[in-house]
């Protein structure tokens, strides 16, 4: 009986919460942004300070994003695609400027990085940086170490030369399955123009990922994260948080499993993930307020000590952990970073090339 | 003279609710089948281009009052000019095919089991049967993953009894497609069979019995053929949702295991290619109708028999 009235009463004060909250017309911002991408924590703080619930889903590819963005009608108040696509994003039309006016923490923000994601978002009016990084190697070091001796971690060769991924192909090799990413990379083995739009040089980047395609078990996005920690696989193409999260896991795990990150030396992607609201946005004012949490400095390094990505904010860089901010392969040096390439958005027939030749290669054809 | 009013009014009545539970469904499929079909056939006909939506209109309304209509068929040339639709679309039906032809080898005997079995056990055995559907399939489906995978349950099963010493490569193979697929849509082969098996007459059976039948040629001669509406209807239910399958491939199946649609999805989704996925889907569309005229046909032997 007592069970029974109190179970009467949650129920009636769940109720009651319900119809409290339809009156007070709830404040809330959706917001869609990468996997593992957000530190625990950060968005009950924002939820507790405002008052403003916070929808959060979550993607794993850009293809996937402009997807919904070109849709239309997507309800998300703020979301997270990469410098390269936002590019064209805004030229379609599809976001709405920010008022600064409502962003003091703008001030924050690192100006060199600031007006590198320029070349896709000119005078910064209509995106800030989320964080940025590399799209590189990650490995087992020990599954490694038993099949190669001196295997070329550092180097594109470990990917591109089927005769040494051969040596891997037991173990478990993942591609990102993002043309932007990958054909750039492998243009770069090939010492030609990672940005070319030259039809013959996109033939060759693809014959070159179809001699090692035999030796890939995948191509995924997001998978490779716990694949690595949990030794599934032993050698991803991946972006670098995402594999240095890996290692987190793995650490974590006690699993006796060591994972590395390493920039290729012959150079690699530098990318951006810029927050940016959408035209159609239901909640433009909490999506600022929100961007405008984010841009804090202490919420900044939070976010960037969790998913181990370089984050833009100048403020915050004191207050991220030693370990992260002396990792060279997250906040790479000047003679490491000379060597990255920003990608920009394709024209709209050579993206049709590419996602042609993408297909051909995924499906083995 | 009031009779024949009241019969009037009471065979009008009839004939309204007769139309009523005609037309409701038909103005169903009309709004929820049809419409959306010819939105996709029309997005089929159009240009691709990048905004939103991303496709050019087809109609256009200029200031001289001259209506142009644009129907482009390059997307249904690229489907025949490129070898990966055709492709796909034959290992879709083969892979199709194969699943049926596995599960009716397994769902046969299991759905013979049950309809033979004491009543008092059969409706336990058909709520096992039915039992996975209170669970997610793409649940379902996961689980797999953590069967097959080179670290997964199997293998380390099969590595700790020393069968084997190093793990087979089970997971992202057409072995684990055909697996997801048989496991996935047993019940839509079992259910009919059954349906079918439970209501065959013993007396048949008796009597080709007394008549000195085997037991190989009793099956071949009676019940095979007794239960091929059973058969048509449950491979009807497996073969054309497996055709269209999209989570087991992706989830279960390579990267090369080419399914139409995983292509259908790429096309919409990575490609941005909205036109080229619609023509795929119309394409899809019409192959699929094939097998469903053979299926309404069978349903109509069927109903002919019982009669």
């Amino acid at each position: 009986m007592k069970n029974n009235i109190s179970f009467s009463i949650s129920a009636f004060t769940f109720l009651a919460s319900f119809n409290l909250a339809a009156i007070g017309a709830e404040q809330v911002v959706n917001i869609y942004n990468w996997s593992d991408y957000i530190a625990e924590g950060v968005i009950e703080k924002f939820e507790q300070q405002t008052g403003i619930k916070v929808n959060y889903d979550v993607f794993d590819s850009n293809e996937i994003l402009e997807a919904k963005l070109l849709t239309g009608g997507t309800g998300y108040d703020i979301v997270v695609p990469s410098a390269s696509f936002l590019e064209r994003q805004i030229k379609a039309g599809l976001f709405q400027k920010l008022d600064k006016s409502k962003l003091p923490n703008l001030k924050n923000l690192d100006e060199t990085i600031m007006q590198a994601v320029q070349m896709a978002d000119p005078n910064n009016e209509y995106s800030i940086v989320y964080m940025w990084g590399t799209t590189g190697i990650g490995y087992n070091v020990k599954m490694i170490e038993e099949r190669m001796e001196n295997a070329p971690t550092n180097s594109w060769e470990l990917i591109f030369n089927p005769e040494i991924l051969a040596k891997f192909a037991d173990c478990g090799v993942s591609l990102l399955d993002a043309p932007d990413e990958l054909i750039p990379a492998a243009l770069i083995y090939l010492g030609l123009n990672p940005l070319s739009e030259d039809e013959a040089d996109l033939q060759a980047a693809e014959q070159l990922i179809k001699n090692i395609r035999p030796l890939i078990r995948s191509f995924n996005n997001s998978q490779y994260i716990s694949d690595l920690a949990n030794g599934d696989i032993c050698i991803a193409h991946g972006y670098s948080g995402d594999i240095l999260q890996a290692r987190d896991r793995a650490d974590e795990a006690e699993n006796d499993i060591e994972i590395n990150y390493s920039i290729p030396k012959e150079g690699a992607i530098i990318w951006f993930d810029m927050m940016a609201i959408p035209v159609d946005a239901p909640n433009p004012q909490n999506a600022l307020k929100f961007m405008n949490y984010i841009m804090q400095p202490e919420i900044a390094a939070e976010i960037t000590n969790y998913v181990w990505y370089a984050n833009a904010n100048q403020a915050s860089y004191d207050l991220i952990d030693e370990e992260i901010i002396n990792d060279k392969s997250i906040y790479p040096p000047k003679e490491i970073k000379a060597k990255l390439v920003a990608t920009r958005s394709y024209s709209l027939e050579f993206d049709r090339l590419l996602t042609r030749a993408w297909t051909r290669i995924k499906t083995g054809q | 003279m009031r009779n024949f009013i009241r019969q009037r009014e009471r065979a009008i009545s009839l004939k309204l609710g007769k139309k009523l539970v005609i037309y409701i469904p038909l103005f169903w499929l009309l709004l929820f089948f049809l419409v959306p079909f010819l939105i996709v056939t029309k997005i089929s006909l159009s240009q691709i281009t990048y905004g939103r939506p991303p496709y050019l209109p087809m109609f256009e309304w200029s200031k001289d009052n001259l209506l142009t209509i644009k129907l482009y068929f390059g997307n249904f040339f690229l489907l025949f000019s490129d070898s990966l639709y055709i492709n796909a679309y034959l290992n879709s039906l083969k892979i199709a095919a194969l699943s049926t032809f596995f599960t009716l080898l397994i769902g046969y005997p299991m759905a013979y089991f049950i309809a033979r079995a004491d009543e008092k056990i059969r409706n336990i055995l058909l709520l096992l049967v039915i039992l996975p559907f209170w669970s997610s399939f793409l649940l379902r489906v996961y689980a797999w993953i953590g069967l097959l995978k080179n670290n997964g349950i199997i293998n380390n099963i099969l590595l700790n009894m020393g069968i084997i010493d190093s793990p087979i490569k089970m997971l992202n193979t057409d072995f684990a497609l055909y697996i997801g697929i048989v496991y996935s849509y047993l019940p839509f082969m079992i259910l009919p069979l059954y349906a079918n098996l439970v209501r065959l007459d013993e007396k048949l059976l008796e009597a080709a019995r007394d008549l000195g039948a085997k037991p190989l040629a009793l099956f071949f001669t009676i019940i095979l053929p007794l239960s091929m509406p059973g058969i048509i209807a449950g491979s009807m239910l497996v073969f054309i949702p497996a055709i269209g399958e999209y989570i087991i491939p992706s989830l279960l199946g390579g990267s090369d295991s080419l399914m139409i649609g995983r292509i259908l999805w790429d096309e919409f989704s990575a490609n941005r290619d909205w036109p080229v996925a619609s023509a795929l889907a119309v394409a899809m569309l019409t192959i699929i109708i094939l097998p469903l005229i053979l299926f309404k046909n069978a349903q109509k032997k069927e109903v002919a028999i019982d009669e």
